[in-house]
């Protein structure tokens, strides 16, 4: 509890950072682009959470997210109508995790190893599959799915056809999504057993918890999440790069994760968390923005704001432990 | 008189919510060793920690050889010699024995760059080595491949090397076996021989009877009562650390009499085994003992029948039908359940609270795929809280707040909560006081007594003898002998546990 409201305070100060920076005060439009960049980043935090909560961690999802955008537009452009493209670039992802919860509970690999080389293998996978890919060259190619793109933009992105966004439906995703995972979370079996592995994997397995089974669904759902984000990542651009895409995505999902509660040691974290912590960072980049000081300050304020919340945080856990 | 070594006089110390100490007080002369006994709680842990320096007392006062000292940590403590071994150990187990030996005061060259003199550790650690009767060889091997009673004797060792003058040791034995044990007693006597006072808590109130001059009891805080000579009796230290007498601490109620085999073990063997494969039956309605020395294979047998270990040959049969496990899940399935030796490693997971303990193997009763019932589940907590007397303020409760006996009633909950065939106890009381070990003891009787087979590995000798119907005697990897009736006698156990036949 008292970490949901240690984040719910640096949200407070990012926004009223950015309703007193912005000169013509804060418009309903900048809130709703912002919104849906948080519901884009929230998407793969989620996920990247849930694998943190089972005391595991996945550095794959970045070049995951960037893989399954650029894989999105390849198919299209090379003539796979958008809706099984789509569903294809889930199962992708899901494929992808399935391959590492695997490499984890059978090779009992380390997490941290296991999807540092997927983040080398899948990166490098995007640029083969290809270096840039444009909407227009999907468009171009196929005019014929022009009606399915914008289809999917408008449910999933809430960008009409001309391009502008109509309503954060990125942000609608992500609540959708983390509403889900909080009820298997909070409310089920499955919860327990994930918050148990995390806490003691060996106390779960001689409960009769099947660890490996579960360890590796998790490790799907996060994969399946990030090809999901790339997927939006693709709509919302007009153009995605095989480097750049989704590049540092793994490490912001962490940093939402921990930020939103979740301890990097596992059993630790909520939805409600989660969905909170992933909101700092695309406010901050905004903010940023707004003040004025340019891109490159990002990185710098990021790190910043992580460690003084570390340190706050762990001030507040040894006056809350000398009192208890 | 001549001036005690240790003397702490009404030594009171508060936590939040709690009086841990209240007033005690203790007398240790030069070459003594104290044992000092109590149930959980009763305040011993602390006492110890104020004279090592962990704590500051809040009054009284701690005077060493006649000076009152007020140690600012343990590290000053030490200097001074006075030394506290836990009852975890306290060593780096990825480094070397004489590392550890020497950690923080290497053998090193002059000057800044403190090159490692390995010669001259070597000599020290073997010299100390030698002390606590280890082998020379031990010195250069990694900690983490010793068994832990050496592990604990490198602790002893170690407390030398620093020319202690009290040393205090936390439950010792709780993971030694018996011959260790008696290397230890050894180790003591040696000890006081030279001087040393030792002050000696344990649960085990068989050895507190054969190596303490004297026994101080503690409860709630407070001097209960000291024995000395004849007066150290069993029945003299319970009634003072519970308050009342323990009648029937091994309780037959419940049991009359086996039934027909419930768990058949035929040539079992394992991954990482013994070649030796091993074979016995638990019978339904009995308490079957298991004893063994430390390392003879027992925990691992359990664990392969258990699921965690992988079954190479032979067979296990539940209730005459064959029982193919492959997973704990699929024990758990068929009702097969085991309380582990390491509660806090396998057993419980600490973080979480009392009730998420007790529910976490329950599941598949509390609810389906669309959620866990609360009302159901809430009940099932009450009712094992309640059932088990597990004292904790709520469910809610982290469960590694609480004493080591409760904790160790939480495990037995989550598995009576899915009622047992067949209950596999390893250890079932170590590192639990009196009184929660009595009710233990209470509820192994009640269950064998409605039909469950109780396969129980003890290194507590009066535990088996109180506790075992019949007992099968592990050594090296196989069942060596089984014992039931008048020719289950201590000597026997012993005889067929270090490899001789049965008399």
């Amino acid at each position: 509890m008292t970490r949901i409201l240690g984040v719910l305070g640096l949200l407070a100060v990012l926004y009223a950072g950015l309703w007193l920076s912005s000169e013509s005060g804060l418009s309903g439009r900048s809130l709703t682009s912002l919104a849906n960049d948080q519901g884009r980043y929230g998407v793969v935090t989620l996920g990247a959470a849930l694998v943190i909560i089972t005391g595991g961690i996945d550095l794959s999802v970045g070049a995951v997210v960037g893989c399954a955008a650029v894989l999105f537009g390849t198919l299209t452009r090379d003539g796979l109508h958008p809706y099984p493209a789509a569903l294809a670039v889930l199962l992708f992802g899901a494929g992808v995790g399935l391959a590492n919860g695997l490499l984890v509970t059978r090779l009992k690999l380390q997490p941290f190893l296991v999807t540092l080389c997927g983040m080398f293998v899948f990166r490098g996978a995007a640029r083969l599959v290809g270096t840039v890919v444009d909407q227009s060259q999907v468009t171009e190619a196929h005019p014929e799915f022009a009606g399915a793109m914008n289809a999917l933009t408008y449910v999933l992105v809430g960008k009409d056809e001309k391009g502008a966004l109509v309503f954060p439906a990125m942000f609608a995703w992500l609540l959708a999504l983390a509403a889900a995972v909080g009820f298997f979370l909070h409310r089920t079996a499955y919860g327990r057993y994930w918050y148990a592995i995390g806490y003691n994997e060996q106390a779960a397995r001689y409960a009769g918890v099947n660890v490996d089974r579960h360890r590796t669904v998790v490790y799907v759902v996060c994969s399946a999440l990030a090809a999901l984000g790339g997927l939006l990542l693709f709509l919302d651009s007009s153009t995605v790069q095989a480097d750049s895409a989704g590049a540092g995505q793994e490490l912001n999902a962490i940093l939402g994760a921990v930020l939103g509660g979740c301890s990097l040691r596992g059993g630790e974290g909520t939805a409600v968390g989660m969905v909170l912590g992933a909101m700092v960072l695309p406010a901050i980049e905004k903010l940023v923005t707004f003040v004025g000081m340019g891109n490159r300050v990002i990185p710098v304020v990021i790190g910043l704001t992580l460690l003084i919340g570390t340190i706050v945080d762990e001030l507040i856990r040894r006056r809350s432990r000398l009192r208890g | 008189m001549p001036t005690p070594r240790l003397e702490v006089t009404a030594a009171r110390k508060q936590f939040p919510g709690v009086l841990a100490l209240d007033g005690v007080s203790l007398i240790l002369a030069p070459g003594e060793v104290l044992a000092v006994v109590g149930e959980n709680g009763a305040g011993k842990s602390t006492l110890m920690k104020v004279v090592a320096g962990v704590y500051r007392p809040d009054a009284g006062e701690v005077r060493l050889d006649g000076r009152p000292v007020r140690f600012a940590g343990p590290a000053d403590a030490t200097a001074a010699g006075v030394s506290l071994i836990h009852q975890e150990l306290n060593l780096a187990e990825n480094l070397s024995v004489a590392d550890n030996l020497f950690l923080g005061r290497e053998r090193t060259t002059a000057g800044p760059l403190r090159v490692l003199n390995r010669r001259a550790t070597a000599a020290a650690a073997r010299d100390l080595l030698a002390r606590v009767g280890l082998p020379a060889d031990r010195a250069g091997r990694r900690v983490e491949a010793l068994p832990p009673g050496e592990k604990q004797l490198v602790e002893v060792a170690r407390a030398l090397g620093l020319d202690v003058r009290v040393l205090i040791m936390d439950e010792p034995t709780s993971s030694l076996t018996q011959r260790e044990t008696e290397t230890l007693y050894g180790v003591i006597a040696g000890l006081k021989a030279a001087g040393v006072s030792v002050l000696y808590i344990s649960h085990r109130l068989a050895e507190v009877r054969r190596c303490a001059d004297r026994v101080l009891v503690l409860r709630d805080g407070r001097n209960a009562g000291e024995l000395t000579g004849a007066e150290v009796t069993h029945d003299n230290m319970v009634r003072l650390m519970v308050g009342r007498d323990l009648n029937r601490f091994y309780p037959r109620v419940h049991r009359s009499g086996a039934g027909a085999a419930v768990l058949e073990v035929r040539g079992l063997r394992y991954a990482g085994g013994p070649d030796t494969p091993a074979s016995f039956e638990v019978r339904a309605g009995e308490v079957l003992g298991m004893a063994g020395l430390v390392g003879a294979g027992r925990t691992e047998l359990s664990e392969a029948v258990f699921g965690v270990r992988r079954v190479t040959a032979g067979e296990v049969r539940l209730g005459g039908e064959p029982l193919r496990v492959r997973s704990p899940a699929d024990a758990v399935a068929a009702g097969v359940l085991l309380v582990p030796e390491d509660r806090r490693l396998h057993g419980l997971v600490l973080e979480a609270g009392v009730g998420f303990n007790l529910s976490l193997p329950n599941h598949d009763r509390l609810g389906s795929v669309l959620g866990v019932r609360p009302r159901a589940e809430a009940e099932l907590h009450r009712t094992w809280i309640d059932r088990l007397r597990v004292r904790t303020p709520s469910a809610a409760r982290p469960v590694g707040l609480l004493s080591g006996g409760n904790q160790q009633k939480v495990v037995y909950g989550k598995w009576l909560a899915r009622g047992p065939r067949v209950l596999i106890l390893d250890e079932p009381t170590r590192g639990v006081d009196v009184g929660a070990k009595a009710e233990i003891y209470g509820l192994i009787d009640e269950l064998a007594g409605r039909g469950v087979g109780v396969w129980m590995i003890t290194s507590d000798m009066e535990e088996l003898l109180g506790m075992a119907d019949r007992v099968a005697v592990m050594h090296e990897g196989r069942v060596a002998g089984e014992l039931a009736g008048p020719a289950l006698t201590e000597e026997a156990v012993m005889r067929l546990a270090t490899g001789g036949a049965a008399a």
